[in-house]
């Protein structure tokens, strides 16, 4: 590790070229996740129509020069509900995994370094909620809790919460023992100092890779969760409740106002899937299937 | 063996245990008041505190929990707002309809599945490889709500082949008389022919819908795993000892490798009776997610409940069923135990 020496730029350069020429599809999935990102930050600014007026164009029609992705029954305008719509699914899908991530890694790595009662406890809760069929417990949690855009939030950060305690609490158990441990403990450092300062950082690789697999799963399940009518209300613009909304015209052959949500939707998942296996082929490559 | 079976499902005990209590918190966290809510509008404070003490929601929570237990174990799940009916008895007749759903999704995935997963690891870099990374990488990416659209849309709207995506029969065929609620196995034991094409043709789409989403788990764990036992030593040797390639694969290869694939069984479970629940919205399906969607929009809380700790049980029990092959498959797990 070059700690004290920045790390000059033709060297990173020459690191993305390598990884990026050794699987193109990490490049485009890379490009499509900066495209998503700034359509999030300034999607509203680049939408042409108010996506939340309705009558911008006439109900129901086909995608035209004007409106490229169609209108829906309200005559409002399709491109623009899918790019204003960006923000909140990925907000929410973001908040989430940030929030089960964070939870869940330090109640993971306090139990596997410290042991005892807690990691039994927490081991405990976290099989409890891998009894559930996930997107069913998220249901119920939704419903009991209420019905709003925080608590899909929550609800998806409960779910993958098992997914970041595991990974955190087993890193840090293969290594409570090495000797670079040993050695700070015998510098005379603290408990909760060896395990924020010295294993937390080799739990961060492994973590980060189960983030970014996680982004996708996070999106889709809230997108799932809107798709039934949960969370996000209309006339808010977002991808599950635009699919939900085109579903009863599919059948009579409109077949654009589902479509284009339903495509986006299903590119931005796919897109974090795809980086999420080649950021795991380059941090941890026995892993690679 | 039989030993074996009750001990695995003693072993379930504590996951049962912890599914009941998380219902019953989730019963708690009910937004409102639900003694307000049953004594209605112009319900007095003294009906409130009545009907409190009836619902036994002004004792204390470990008490209130060991009348949750009993009323449970006697089969009082709470009644349908909606429908007046038990939540129990509406989801037992349901449930058929949901079972025939996601067994038919499953069985689709696992033939397609694992014979894409052994051909693609017999042959490295091989199209059929690179198929098989295609699907696997795509398959996780659909939102299986986005994809029963996409279907209905093709096959019913564009190509006219499927029947349109309502429910379980079309209108014009009667249900097969009941005897396990699947109307597939149902139709035939009756010999009813023209309802068993029926209730197979309306099957088909959903079916797939839900295969698709599955079957990329599978598929890359079949893969990875037969990868895995293809370059063990014990394979080599049963090569060089000059077996026919065919029993190498079948016999020493694909049952060894078919452990892993069984332990994905249980996440894949766990995403079936998830995307069940879109697959049956979109579909029109009458099954127990449709049931439970339903009760959520019409802010109906006891089925919703209900539904939770079914699909949990079913959950649970498919788990242990899961252990229970795997004892079967693997001798070793039996040793263990």
């Amino acid at each position: 590790m070059s700690a004290h020496h920045p790390v000059p730029l033709a060297s990173t350069w020459h690191t993305l070229r390598y990884v990026f020429g050794e699987n193109p599809l990490s490049a485009f999935a890379a490009a499509l996740f900066a495209a998503f990102v700034l359509l999030a930050l300034i999607g509203p600014w680049l939408a042409p129509f108010d996506p939340l007026a309705s009558h911008v164009g006439e109900p129901l029609s086909s995608p035209s020069i004007s409106h490229w992705f169609g209108t829906d029954a309200l005559g409002r305008d399709i491109l623009s509900r899918v790019i204003v719509a960006t923000r909140l699914d990925l907000g929410i899908a973001i908040a989430a995994v940030a929030l089960s991530s964070i939870l869940g890694g330090l109640t993971g790595a306090f139990a596997g370094y410290f042991g005892g009662w807690f990691d039994r406890a927490s081991t405990r809760i976290s099989d409890t909620i891998m009894a559930f069929p996930l997107f069913v417990l998220a249901m119920g949690i939704v419903a009991a809790l209420g019905n709003t855009v925080a608590n899909i939030v929550i609800a998806t950060a409960i779910i993958n919460l098992p997914f970041y305690l595991r990974v955190a609490r087993a890193e840090v158990r293969v290594r409570r023992e090495a000797g670079f441990i040993e050695a700070a403990r015998l510098a005379g450092n603290g408990e909760l100092r060896v395990l924020f300062c010295h294993l937390v950082p080799n739990v961060m690789p492994p973590l980060m890779v189960q983030i970014s697999l996680n982004m996708g799963w996070a999106i889709l399940n809230a997108a799932g969760l809107s798709f039934i009518g949960l969370g996000v209300r209309p006339p808010e613009a977002e991808w599950g409740i635009m699919v939900a909304e085109g579903a009863q015209y599919i059948i009579s052959g409109e077949w654009w106002i589902a479509l284009f949500p339903g495509l986006v939707l299903m590119l931005a998942v796919f897109c974090f899937n795809l980086l999420g296996d080649s950021l795991r082929d380059l941090i941890d490559p026995r892993r690679r299937t | 063996m039989f030993q074996m079976i009750v001990k695995r499902l003693l072993g379930a005990l504590p996951a049962l245990f912890g599914v009941v209590i998380v219902t019953f918190v989730l019963t708690r966290a009910l937004p409102g008041d639900p003694a307000a809510y049953f004594a209605g509008p112009a319900g007095s404070q003294e009906a409130i505190e009545e009907v409190r003490a009836k619902l036994g929601l002004d004792r204390s929570l470990p008490e209130q929990f060991v009348l949750y237990l009993r009323d449970l174990a006697h089969g009082d799940w709470g009644n349908s707002l909606t429908t007046g009916q038990p939540v129990l008895t509406e989801l037992a007749e349901r449930l058929p309809a949901s079972l025939e759903l996601t067994l038919a999704g499953l069985v689709l995935a696992v033939v397609v599945a694992i014979p894409l997963g052994v051909l693609a690891a017999t042959r490295p870099g091989a199209w059929i490889d690179h198929l098989c990374r295609a699907i696997t990488t795509a398959g996780v990416s659909l939102p299986t709500f986005f994809t029963g659209l996409l279907l209905a849309y093709v096959f019913y709207f564009l190509l006219g082949w499927a029947p349109s995506p309502l429910g379980r029969l079309d209108p014009y065929t009667t249900a097969p008389e009941f005897i396990t609620g699947f109307y597939l196995i149902d139709s035939l034991v009756m010999g009813d022919g023209a309802t068993f094409v029926a209730a197979a043709k309306q099957l088909v789409l959903p079916a797939i819908t839900l295969a698709l989403f599955v079957l990329a788990p599978l598929a890359r764990m079949t893969r990875a795993s037969m990868l895995g036992v293809l370059s063990a030593d014990f394979i080599r040797t049963a090569r060089a000892s000059g077996l026919h390639p065919l029993k190498v694969l079948f016999v020493y290869a694909f049952r060894n490798a078919l452990l892993p694939v069984l332990t994905t069984l249980g996440m894949v479970f766990s995403f079936l009776l998830g995307s069940n629940v879109l697959v049956e919205k979109v579909f029109a399906w009458p099954g127990v997610g449709s049931f439970a969607i339903e009760a959520l929009v019409a802010s109906d809380y006891a089925p919703v409940q209900g539904f939770v700790l079914a699909m949990a049980l079913l959950y649970v029990l498919l788990n242990q069923l899961i252990d229970i092959a795997y004892g079967l498959v693997d001798p070793r797990a039996r040793l263990e135990s």
